[in-house]
Formats: C-alpha cells, structure tokens, sequence
C-alpha cells in the first residue's frame, strides 16, 4: 500500500487523532495561559515567599522532562473523582490528567514569557509613571502592560505551536490522539514508515496554519507600535 | 527666610546600594522659589540624591523633611508626594505607548481625577506654552529629542506640582536642541518655579540658578550663589572639577 491508499483507507482515524489534538491543544493554552498569568504575578511579586514559590515551579516544570511531569500528574493525582464520561472518544479519565499536565507545564512557559515581556519594557516608563503620582496597579494597567502585550502575545502563539507538538505524548496514557490514532493505522497496515509521514505532514500543515495567523497578528501589532 | 519657606528640609541623608555608600551624609534646605543646580563629577550621587527627593530612591539613612512632613516615615503617602513633586529625566521616558497627548491627560484622568474635557483642555494649553499644539496626537518615537523633553516637563507642570526635579534634562539631547529645552526651564524659573537641577550645563548654572550646591564622593562639598562658586571656589574638589569643565577646549 502506498501512503495515499492508506491516508483514503483509514483517514477517519486520522482525522479524528486530529480532533483530538486540536481541541486538548486548545484548552491546554487557555489554561496555561490563566495559570501563566498567576504564576507570573506570583513571580513579579515583592513577596519573597511568592515569589520564590513561583522560581521554584518554573525550574522544576522546565527541568524535568514532560513525559515524567505526565505519568506524576497522573499517579498523584489518581484519587480525582474524573467524571467517567467520553466525550468525542476522548475518556474523561484519561484526558483531563493531560491537560492538567500539559496546563502545569505551559504555565511555566507562559509565566516566563509574560515576566520577560514586561521587563523588556524600559525601567524608565515604570519611574515616570510613579512620579507622575500613578500607584503600582495603575502604572502596570495604563502603562506597562500595554507596552509588554505586544513582546507577549507573539510569544504566546509560539507557546500554543509547542503545545500542538507537545500534546503527541497524550498516546502514553491511551488518549485517542493524532499520535494515538496512527499507531491503530500502523497495527492494521503494517507501514509505519507511511503512517508517521502522514502524521508529521498534519502536525506540519496545522503548526503552519497555526504560524501564519500568529505572523499574522504580529504584523498587526507593530502598525499599532509607534 | 522663614520656616514657612522651607520646602525640603535635608538632615544627615545616606544612601547605600548593598555595601557601595552612595550619599554620606548631607544636610540641605530648599526654599520655595529657589532654582538649586547641583554640579559635580560623574558617580559623585547627584541621581540618587535627586531620586532620593521624590523615593524614586528610598534612603536608607536620615531624614527629608516636605513641608513639614517626614516623606521617610513609615507608612507616608508616596503618591501623594509624587503629585507635588514634578520630575524630568535624561531619559525623558515619554509613555511609548500614549500619544502626546494622552501623555499629560492618562496621568491628570487617573491621578488628579480630572474629567476628560477639562484633561484635555489643560494639556492643550501646556503643549501651546511650548509651541507642540500641533504633535498632540503624534507619538513619542515621532517626536525630536527636545521636542520629547519639552513635552516631558510639560507633562510634569501639568500635575502643578509644588517643585521640579531635574536630572540632566539636556545630557541626551543632540547640542541642537539644547537651547531649546534650557529655554523652557529658563521660563519656569522666571516664573518663580522652585526647581532642583542637575546639570552639566555650566551657563545655564551661572545665568539661572539661584543656588549651586557641589557634590563629590557623596557630600556636598561647596554651596553658595553661582557667582561666588564659579568665581571664586574655596573648596580644592571645586576648583578642580570646575577647570575641568570650563576650561575644556
Ligand atoms: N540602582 C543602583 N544600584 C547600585 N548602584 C547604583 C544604583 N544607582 C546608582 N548606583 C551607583 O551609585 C553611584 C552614584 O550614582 P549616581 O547616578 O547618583 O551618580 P551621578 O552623580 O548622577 O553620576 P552621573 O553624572 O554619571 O549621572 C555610582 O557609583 C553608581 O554606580
Ligand atoms: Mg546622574
């Protein structure tokens, strides 16, 4: 069988894998980008404790190999009652233990990108701000923060584009992934070589969608840079 | 003078950045109506005692009196001295993000509680005194250095403040636009704007300070009006610094 026969035969289960992908990918990064957001503030603060928890967090998550982080998620936190439901072939059980790994991880990679995005921007906005009479909080809001989303946001869409490769580790833990769904293709036709091409070009052709609309939006944002 | 015309009442002010002493101990009075220039070489502490004037810097030893208040006591309003306060910048660290106008309203809307009409009819007025009316929506990275600075001590001016602070508001500017930014300083002055200013500018000090105070190694060494100290430096540092930059050329 050649690689189109086989994509004809069997790209149900492709691309419902895809499916799969797209939508966990989806809610990993709104997640990681909530919990981003507190780890960041909780790493901007002038609250050692804080700060120094959300230190801590960041080297472990970006020490450790994602597969560990995932199997832990997954033992530790076994006694979740995961309400036991399927929704478009994705078990509940199974799933929501990858998002929260995959949301944990991203976490720490968000947080970075938001810290380094607000100080990227000059120290000296900051003081003219205070001298002005502006409170921290409204020296962050009117000025800072609208600086920083334009180095942040960009960044962001890289962050999802990892996140749409990372999630191909959800086939570990049974999760009817894209990655998933090619290995049934593999057990059934016995080219490996075919299936994984196949995969690779649907990861590509999503990241290079999933680029262009970040390119996209960063050209727009630099019109609005003065 | 009076006690009533005390503004700044410095006693024994010490600045230290971990184990580096950067201001050793310097007692000062500044008056209302005073235009104070603070000369002195590079490192000798003229930012951080400045800074130290608005808790830009937070002391870390003696005490600054603000009409009246201890500004270093525990649990005093540092935004509420912020708005008397004006401070302008080398940097002149316009807000990259606001047009030149928003640049005086954002901090008149949020901090003094303006309405947005009158915001904005105040800004207009202040950017006619230095003749930028017509750049009210361009944004700084459009704008000149001295166009930038002048819009810089407007924006200050705008909260009415009580005194300027000045930290070599000309050194990043291309010579040609010096002038035109010692100008506006020049007018405040004449108004009667109490002003600190930091400044490498040797004329200006001579021809609109009031007051020049020299510092060196964290002191002030010498003070007194700039004829005497330009013309006569009793203090050895003074007379060094001094022939070294007047006499450059
Ligand atoms: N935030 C800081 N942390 C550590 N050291 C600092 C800090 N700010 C200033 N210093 C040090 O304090 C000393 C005095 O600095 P300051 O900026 O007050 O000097 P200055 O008189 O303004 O010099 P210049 O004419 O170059 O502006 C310098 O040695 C400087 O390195
Ligand atoms: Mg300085």
């Amino acid at each position: 069988m050649n690689m189109m026969t086989i994509f004809m035969n069997y790209y149900k289960y492709f691309l419902r894998g895809t499916r799969t992908t797209i939508v966990v990918a989806l809610i990993v990064v709104v997640l990681g980008c909530c919990l981003g957001c507190i780890i960041s503030l909780l790493r901007l603060s002038k609250f050692k404790p804080f700060s120094e928890f959300a230190k801590l967090y960041i080297t472990i998550i970006r020490g450790t190999p994602m597969l560990v982080q995932l199997y832990i998620v997954y033992f530790q936190l076994d006694f979740l009652p995961y309400p036991k439901m399927t929704i478009w072939g994705m078990a509940l059980e199974r799933v929501m233990p990858c998002v929260i790994a995959l949301s944990m991880n991203s976490a720490a990679y968000v947080a970075e990108i938001i810290r380094s995005g607000i100080q990227a921007v000059d120290s000296g906005q900051m003081e003219a701000a205070r001298s002005c009479g502006m409170t921290y909080g409204q020296a962050m809001k009117l000025i800072i923060l609208p600086q920083a989303i334009k180095n942040i946001l960009p960044a962001i869409g890289n962050e999802f584009v990892t996140m749409v490769k990372e999630t191909s580790i959800l086939m570990y833990l049974g999760v009817a992934d894209l990655m998933y769904n090619n290995n049934l293709v593999v057990t059934a036709t016995y080219s490996p070589l075919y299936c994984y091409y196949i995969s690779a070009i649907i990861y590509l052709i999503l990241n290079i969608i999933l680029g262009k609309g970040v390119s996209m939006f960063e050209v727009r944002m630099k019109k609005s840079d003065r | 003078m009076t006690d009533k015309d005390v503004l700044f009442e410095i006693k024994g002010l010490e600045k230290s950045f971990g184990n580096l002493k950067v201001l050793k101990g310097i007692d000062e009075k500044i008056c209302k109506g005073e235009v104070v220039v603070v000369i002195g070489p590079s490192g000798s502490g003229k930012s951080t005692f400045i800074r130290c004037l608005n808790l830009l810097e937070q002391p870390t030893g003696g005490q600054i009196i603000f009409e009246g208040e201890d500004i270093t006591a525990k649990g005093f309003d540092v935004n509420k001295h912020r708005e008397k306060v004006g401070m302008v910048f080398q940097q002149f660290n316009l807000f990259n993000n606001l047009s030149v106008i928003d640049n005086l309203c954002v901090p008149l809307i949020n901090v003094k509680k303006m309405g947005e009409a009158e915001a904005k009819e105040a800004a207009m007025k202040l950017l006619h005194r230095v003749g930028l009316e017509d750049k009210a929506n361009a944004f700084p990275s459009q704008l000149s250095g001295g166009q930038k600075q002048r819009i810089a001590i407007v924006r200050a001016m705008a909260m009415g403040p009580d005194v300027m602070l000045f930290d070599e508001p000309t050194s990043a500017l291309d010579p040609e636009m010096v002038g035109e930014v010692l100008q506006v300083i020049k007018e405040l002055a004449d108004e009667g704007t109490t002003m600190v200013v930091v400044t490498h500018e040797m004329g200006f000090a001579q021809k609109v300070g009031t007051r020049v105070l020299f510092m060196d190694q964290g002191y002030i060494m010498e003070q007194g009006d700039p004829k005497s100290i330009f013309e006569n430096p009793q203090n050895e540092r003074t007379k060094d610094f001094l022939s070294k930059v007047i006499n450059v050329i």
